[in-house]
């Protein structure tokens, strides 16, 4: 046993210590004793007597103690042969800018069946907090090219805004289009695109995979993938290296990154799985008290930094156990992201796509993103009418449902016609359909000249003037002569 | 000196630590990071650490201070962004840059900076705790009162006048003996003691003041339901539940930005980065209502992000009242936004959980309704420590958002909050998706102050005030009652008068409560402004009813023009309100008869 621990430098391999005294192994989880000078977050390599190597990391450094998570699963390991080799050093990856148009495990291997990457830089996985003085508010628009997001919840550079989702629900192809669509006007500049995929299925997987090679978006992305058949554990560390590559892109080569991690959901179990198994007095439905902490380390690094050219936009998706919206995961996460898309089972059966329900739908960064110079003008305000109108619409809707279509008034009656227009022509759009947000604007001025121009109160006078279809002929008129 | 036995996460657990004292800062490890004992337990103390503890390893040293987690408090303070602990944010990005990496150290207050000392004591007074020794214009708008430290009595023997660092001396005491003893705690009797601009208080005592008073002044916000409906005092705690999404934020912001309070202390307590950077680049750019300056001028922002480390989450919200507090001595009023108090119960949490503790409910300590319950006890208006025969008034108020988890309002953070504070300004998600703003639910929030403050508006206001404010709440009621049979029957089948209390109840809602933050001028609404709207909406609804009688169809009086400019009413000035309100009524009135008048002839 090699016990000269050269403490203060944490170089790798120097201080490394192996041991084959492995006390308990326990799910995830394996403790070792007899260690010394192991430290907080070290990474571990285990070699079980078959030959198989796996990696962990500590998760509490006791005095001669050390309890290790492993990610590829305890399978195989034992308490006699097991060689344990504390290697002194924290996560890292390597990170450099050849990895854009590779694929890569979980764990940052390659996946691709290509060469290792020769990093530029091996950067610790666990990103530091952003100084909130050293952040730039983000306020850039995003033209996704679809009317539900750009119109009424939109997005800007920098935000982080998650897809609210249900098992069976096409939140996979809306991130798809997402991620070929997204645009930031001003400059025509596209992002290029860090996938991270935490124990999704082999055809989600593989849905993604042919979809950014038949558009071409394979060239300018980084591709992590845990599928649902990989070690469970692994998926805690996958949205990091994910995210760690994304900073580098984005910082040291100016980039611009929209990280797409899927599926939350499967991260989050995988965390409760630790906390299960380290016997933690656990917080709601079993997740571990701290998870809120833990997933705003993985949101937190998106944003922009000032006078760095790179931005981070997120978009993680999650599905709601059982569509329900108060469980812990989409809970705690709706309070750290700025806004949801919430899609919309009922929708989604109706055959509408993208079943985005924009009732629930925010995005936060919304009012400093739009507007003139940005987008339009009129832009706020039509995003209110409308919202206003439709939900209006769905009361009605409800009100029908108990006292019938008679008793409404044909004021009540016009709305509840807005509400089906607007998810017809408004919502619902074609899978490739990539709408300007001109052209999103001018459907929703179509939609609200269905109703009396005394209802659109959300609106100013000179806007409506401006922009009513019933003025635009007038507009066009006097222009001409 | 000990040494570290074990870590997990933020939680470090020391041998040899013997004589330690509870809440004693520790430097911890090669690096010197900072923590706080949280147990003892024999030779072992159990230590909060306020930094990443990737990389410690059991072995490694740990120092003791001997002292308490203390602030620094002087001139310097204002216009300054801190982390939970007091570190100053833009010291440590200049030092170590954009990322907030750890084992810096870095004074809270400028060492180097120069502040210009007035005396207004006279060499050879008698001085003691909460006595001014002179000011500093700390920044455009506030002139910081440097006072004689709690526990320091005697004679002044020497007052200096100029230009001084924060840490030089500026005046020395000759202690006197006092006869009945107590006193002057820290200060040996004789021996002298050198005061200096800045002094050091632990954040989890709070300071002592002379004497708490009603709360029967009310702290104005320009917010109509906040101040018409569910009031707050000076020196007031309010607690802002709400599930995201609801504007729990965004309430804060316009608090911090409107209430008539002096000094502001914003808490950004686990909460989203891009959050605390608009507040950041805000306040500096916001002009203050009061001074005409930028916000920045009186506010101080102590932001601790979620994913920044969570012990120091735990110790922000007192680092903050602790500031509210030296503040509210020097004869101010200070407003507390602390956002959110329910972050700060998952710290408390996360480290009980750490530490094994039994759990409460859901996982929360069993000692989070007394934590929660002291620091709302440290509101309060206050006469302020001094030298009898003088009197200050100062008071600190404290509103506190809380996200409970789901939006349910029955988990612990919630309901302990309940227990302690004085307005309860709860969010409603049904009214945040039907994007009215401030989606506060005018009938699940009470306020408890309403019973002190009536006087002060009654007299300050308008002799009518609460009547209208009565009024307008029981129509609400009522509403809510009819809607429940507009659900089953729909409202065609109600009779006319209930009708009426249905649109004039809309009008409430829409007219006068929702309040747009983001608009120029209804952002703020003046309290004079604020009656004469309830007082046009109530004559509005006195004249309907008379109208129905006379054989007015409602239909007809849901289309009144007058409804519009009713509806638009919250866009006139302030200053012009008065004018436009002759107007409005005037017209309002002629409309009304010319109804009558219809109805008559048809009749």
């Amino acid at each position: 046993m090699n016990t000269d621990a050269d403490a203060g430098t944490p170089a790798v391999d120097i201080s490394a210590r192996e041991y084959t005294t492995i006390k308990e192994v326990a799910g995830p989880l394996i403790v070792v004793e007899g260690v010394e000078g192991v430290s907080y977050g070290e990474v571990v390599k285990i070699v079980t007597p078959e030959g198989e190597e796996k990696t962990g990391q500590v998760l509490e450094a006791g005095r001669g103690l050390a309890v290790v998570q492993v990610f590829e699963g305890t399978a195989g390991i034992d308490t006699s042969k097991t060689r344990v080799r504390f290697t002194g050093d924290i996560m890292r990856i390597g990170v450099a800018q050849d990895m854009v148009g590779r694929f890569f495990d979980g764990l940052g291997n390659p996946r691709d069946g290509g060469p290792e990457v020769l990093p530029e830089d091996r950067l610790p996985i666990i990103g530091a907090a952003i100084n909130p003085t050293a952040r730039d508010y983000p306020r850039e628009f995003i033209q996704t090219g679809i009317s539900t997001i750009d119109g009424m919840n939109t997005l800007v550079r920098g935000q982080k805004l998650p897809i609210f989702s249900g098992a069976g629900m096409p939140h996979n192809a809306l991130a798809a289009q997402i991620a070929r669509q997204a645009k930031v006007l001003s400059t025509g500049e596209q992002f290029s695109v860090v996938f991270a995929a935490m124990g999704i299925t082999h055809e989600e997987a593989s849905f993604f995979m042919r979809d950014f090679e038949r558009t071409g978006a394979i060239e300018r992305m980084v591709a992590f993938i845990n599928l649902a058949d990989d070690p469970a554990i692994e998926r805690v560390i996958t949205p990091r290296m994910a995210l760690t590559t994304a900073e580098f892109l984005a910082y040291e080569y100016d980039m611009h990154i929209l990280v797409i991690l899927t599926d939350m959901t499967n991260y989050c179990e995988a965390l409760r799985e630790i906390s299960a198994a380290r016997e933690e007095v656990p917080g709601r439905r079993g997740y571990p008290g701290y998870m809120y902490t833990d997933l705003s380390t993985i949101y937190e690094r998106a944003g922009r930094i000032r006078g760095r050219k790179g931005s981070i936009t997120q978009i993680p998706i999650l599905s709601m156990p059982d569509d329900d919206i108060t469980h812990p995961i989409p809970d705690l996460t709706g309070y750290i992201t700025e806004g949801q898309f919430v899609l919309s089972r009922d929708l989604h059966r109706r055959g509408i796509y993208p079943p985005v329900d924009v009732l629930p739908s925010l995005s936060r960064l919304m009012d400093e993103g739009i507007g003139p110079g940005r987008t339009r003008e009129d832009h706020a305000g039509v995003s209110n009418q409308l919202y206003a109108g439709y939900a209006e619409g769905r009361d009605m809707r409800d009100l029908v449902a108990v006292v019938g279509e008679e008793a409404l008034t044909s004021r009540d009656k016009k709305y509840l016609e807005f509400a089906d227009v607007f998810e017809k022509k408004f919502v619902t759009q074609g899978r490739n359909e990539d709408r300007s947000i001109e052209e999103t604007l001018d459907i929703g001025w179509d939609l609200l000249a269905t109703l009396p121009e005394g209802e659109l109160k959300r609106i100013d006078e000179h806007i409506i003037k401006k922009y009513h279809p019933k003025y635009r002929g007038e507009r066009a008129a006097t222009a001409a002569g | 000196m000990g040494e570290i036995v074990k870590i997990a996460g933020p939680l470090v657990v020391a041998d040899d630590m013997r004589g330690c004292e509870m809440y004693e800062v520790i430097k911890v490890g090669e690096e010197g990071l900072l923590g706080e004992t949280i147990r003892l337990d024999g030779e072992l103390a159990y230590i909060q650490v306020y930094e990443d503890t990737t990389g410690l390893k059991p072995g490694e040293p740990v120092t003791r201070t001997g002292a308490p987690l203390s602030v620094e408090l002087g001139p310097g303070i204002l216009k300054n962004f801190f982390d939970g602990v007091q570190r100053p944010l833009d010291a440590i990005r200049a030092k170590v840059g954009d990322y907030i990496t750890r084992g810096v150290y870095i004074e809270a207050l400028d060492r180097a900076r120069r502040w210009k000392f007035t005396p207004r004591a006279e060499e050879g007074q008698e001085i003691e705790g909460g006595d001014i020794l002179g000011v500093v214009q700390e920044t455009e708008v506030i002139e910081h009162r440097i006072m004689v430290p709690p526990g320091v009595k005697g004679r002044l023997i020497e007052l200096k006048e100029g230009e001084f660092t924060v840490d030089e001396c500026i005046a020395r005491v000759e202690p006197v003996a006092e006869g009945g003893g107590g006193g002057a705690a820290g200060a040996g009797a004789g021996a002298e003691v050198e005061l200096k601009m800045m002094q050091n208080w632990p954040v989890r005592r709070g300071r002592p003041y002379r004497e708490k008073l009603d709360p029967d002044v009310p702290l104005l916000t320009g917010q109509r339901i906040n101040d018409t409906f569910f009031p707050i005092a000076k020196g007031g705690t309010g607690a802002i539940p709400g599930g995201f999404g609801t504007g729990k934020t965004v309430m804060q912001h316009q608090l911090a930005r409107w209430a008539d309070s002096q000094v502001i202390v914003y808490i950004g307590c686990g909460e989203r980065g891009n959050e605390m950077t608009e507040v950041l680049e805000d306040f500096p750019k916001l002009v203050d209502p009061y001074t005409g300056k930028p916000l920045m001028e009186r506010s101080t922002l102590i932001a601790n992000t979620s994913n920044m480390p969570v012990a120091a989450r735990e110790a922000s919200i007192y680092t903050g009242i602790t500031i509210a507090e030296y503040y509210r001595d020097m004869g101010y009023d200070v407003a507390i936004q602390a956002d959110s108090t329910s972050r700060w119960a998952e710290a408390l949490r996360e480290i009980s959980g750490r530490l094994e503790e039994m759990p409460g409910e859901e996982g929360y300590p069993a000692y989070l309704a007394a934590r929660l319950s002291d620091f709302y006890e440290r509101a309060g208006r206050v006469k302020t420590l001094c030298s009898p025969g003088e009197e200050r008034i100062g008071s600190v108020t404290v509103v506190g958002a809380v996200s409970p988890p789901g939006g349910d309002f029955s988990e612990p953070v919630t309901q302990n909050t309940l227990r302690v504070v004085g307005d309860f300004w709860a969010l409603d998600s049904a009214l945040a998706d039907r994007r009215h703003f401030p989606a506060i639910s005018w009938l699940r929030s009470y306020s408890l102050y309403i019973g002190y403050l009536s006087d002060w508006f009654t007299k300050h206001a308008a002799s009518d005030f609460m009547d209208q404010r009565e009024e307008m709440m029981s129509l609400l009621q009522k509403e809510a009652e009819l809607q429940e049979i507009v659900q089953l029957v729909g409202a065609d089948a109600l009779p006319p008068r209930e009708r009426g209390i249905l649109e004039v109840a809309r009008m409430i809602r829409e007219d006068f409560l929702q309040q747009n933050a983001y608009h120029e001028v209804d952002s703020y609404c003046s309290l004079e402004k604020q009656y004469l709207m309830a007082k046009v909406i109530l004559q509005w609804y006195d004249s309907a009813k008379e109208a129905i009688e006379r054989g007015v169809r409602v239909e007809k009086l849901a289309t009144m023009r007058i409804k519009d400019v009713i509806a638009r009413m919250k866009y006139i000035r302030n200053e012009d309100f008065k004018a436009k309100y002759e107007e409005i009524m005037r017209d309002m009135k002629d409309e009304f008869e010319s109804l009558f008048t219809q109805a008559e002839t048809q009749a």
